[in-house]
């Protein structure tokens, strides 16, 4: 990775976000409500780059720790930080897409058009942008149709469509294929691939090994609550240093 | 059997015939209750939203009153605008007793609050699957006020046609309010009650049937409308 002025490229070339969000720093980060501890004690520090895939059985906490970072729900304790932003400009500056896309009752440009509006993008450029978010996702021939009558893989990338309509520098994805059948699942990590490409952090969870091992390029594997683990992927997939991480990718239940 | 025979040849025979004084009592029936209703949406649904979404003390309260209110007995309301507009009374300056103004804001106040209380349900529902991503996208709570109500708003004419349906079919205030004068404050519900009193059962039955007629001729307008909505925004 090279920084050229305020710019920066990433090994394949394709210009890139200013760096100004990451690295994000979560310190001592916990999480609590009605008494009981749901997150404890995660630290990391995650930076440009690196796709980020957040591991672990049901209830480790996978999708606490993305509300959480992304601003959704106040921490109990601890700390999140991004290193050159406000958390105000930090919000403007990241997505995220829920595991059942939550669509507006409106077409599907114009579930695109209305973030644009609501960042302020002047009328002119709203159009351009839409069709560019939407040609991406592959979903220009539907543009005029309800959003919420596609089928849930086209529903997932336009909600892809939408959070990546502004060109967030962090995309935060919460077990986004989780409902999909193969087909749908391709797409839309064909579309993540190609968001990844242009330049945006990707920091998703998921329970999907095999979409683990297909898009992780780091590995945030957690269990009842605590962070177990923070390694490269192929590190981590080939050879996992707690046994909580090693029992989860041999496919054995964990308690 | 008699009489409904009679009436439905006496309300053919009036429609046919669109006799002056009926066409003038629809219109005015149409007028009073549709502005009637027309206000009470402006108010009725930024409030109901507002006690959807946004947190403040007394909420549970207002929603219990808007709930409550939907019950209004239109008589009584008839009675408190009666006094407010009476000579006698606060607003008695304004010289609004027996005028259709005064019949609008007679309905207005018994409609205000059911459609208040559609819009809170309905905006609720809505709010509960919208919040975390209005939430995600930085939606400021105005915003996120207009965004609900933009999405509901097939859903809401639900909220408004049983407005408009309290408003046209009740006799009580618009006959305390308005006083039921010829060509002046007459309207269907209120001459219906005439002509029952004085024993004039078919005229009285055929305006029934006129009135039906209007509010089906509403209802199904805004079921097409909704039905249309539906198939092309989901």
């Amino acid at each position: 990775m090279k920084a050229i002025g305020l710019l920066s490229v990433n090994p394949e070339g394709h210009a890139m976000m200013p760096a100004v969000l990451l690295p994000l720093v979560v310190h001592d980060l916990c999480y609590e409500i009605g008494g009981k501890r749901l997150l404890e004690g995660i630290s990391f520090r995650t930076d440009v780059g690196p796709r980020t895939v957040v591991l672990g059985p049901n209830g480790a906490g996978k999708s606490l720790l993305l509300r959480l970072c992304h601003g959704l729900l106040q921490p109990s304790a601890g700390t999140i930080a991004w290193a050159w932003a406000t958390p105000e400009v930090a919000r403007r500056c990241q997505a995220m897409v829920f595991q059942h896309p939550v669509l507006l009752r409106r077409s599907t440009a114009a579930n695109i058009t209305y973030v644009l509006r609501l960042q302020g993008v002047p009328r002119r450029q709203r159009r351009a942008m839409m069709m560019e978010a939407l040609e991406q996702a592959g979903l220009l021939p539907l543009a005029t149709q309800a959003a919420r009558a596609l089928s849930g893989g086209e529903q997932q990338r336009l909600a892809l469509a939408r959070a990546w309509a502004l060109k967030p520098q962090v995309l935060f994805l919460d077990e986004p294929t989780a409902s999909l059948d193969p087909a749908a699942t391709q797409a839309v990590e064909t579309l993540l691939d190609h968001i990844h490409r242009a330049g945006t952090k990707i920091i998703m969870t998921t329970h999907d090994l095999g979409q683990a091992r297909r898009l992780a390029d780091e590995v945030l594997f957690l269990h009842h609550g605590r962070l177990v683990e923070y390694a490269p992927a192929p590190a981590f997939f080939s050879h996992p240093q707690s046994k909580e991480a090693a029992a989860f990718l041999e496919g054995k239940l964990l308690w | 059997m008699d009489d409904v025979r009679a009436a439905f040849f006496t309300a053919l025979g009036l429609l046919i015939g669109l006799d002056r004084d009926l066409v003038a009592i629809v219109r005015l029936s149409l007028t009073v209750s549709l502005s009637a209703v027309g206000l009470a949406t402006l108010l009725g649904l930024p409030l109901g939203a507002a006690v959807a979404v946004w947190q403040f003390p007394g909420r549970t309260l207002v929603r219990i009153l808007l709930n409550a209110l939907m019950g209004l007995p239109p008589v009584v309301v008839g009675l408190v605008v009666y006094l407010l507009l009476s000579r006698a009374g606060p607003l008695g300056a304004l010289g609004l007793l027996f005028t259709p103004t005064a019949m609008v804001t007679a309905q207005c106040l018994l409609v205000t609050p059911i459609i208040a209380a559609f819009t809170r349900q309905i905006v609720a529902d809505l709010h509960e699957e919208y919040a975390e991503q209005l939430h995600s996208l930085g939606v400021g709570p105005w915003h996120v006020l207009w965004t609900l109500l933009w999405d509901g708003r097939f859903s809401l004419l639900t909220g408004l046609l049983a407005g408009f349906g309290r408003a046209s079919a009740e006799v009580g205030a618009v006959i305390i309010v308005g006083g039921n004068m010829h060509r002046v404050t007459r309207v269907v519900t209120t001459t219906i009650a005439l002509e029952t009193s004085k024993g004039n059962l078919p005229l009285a039955l055929a305006l029934g049937m006129i009135l039906m007629l209007l509010v089906l001729a509403v209802n199904a307008t805004a079921m097409v409308i909704q039905d249309t909505a539906r198939r092309l925004y989901g």
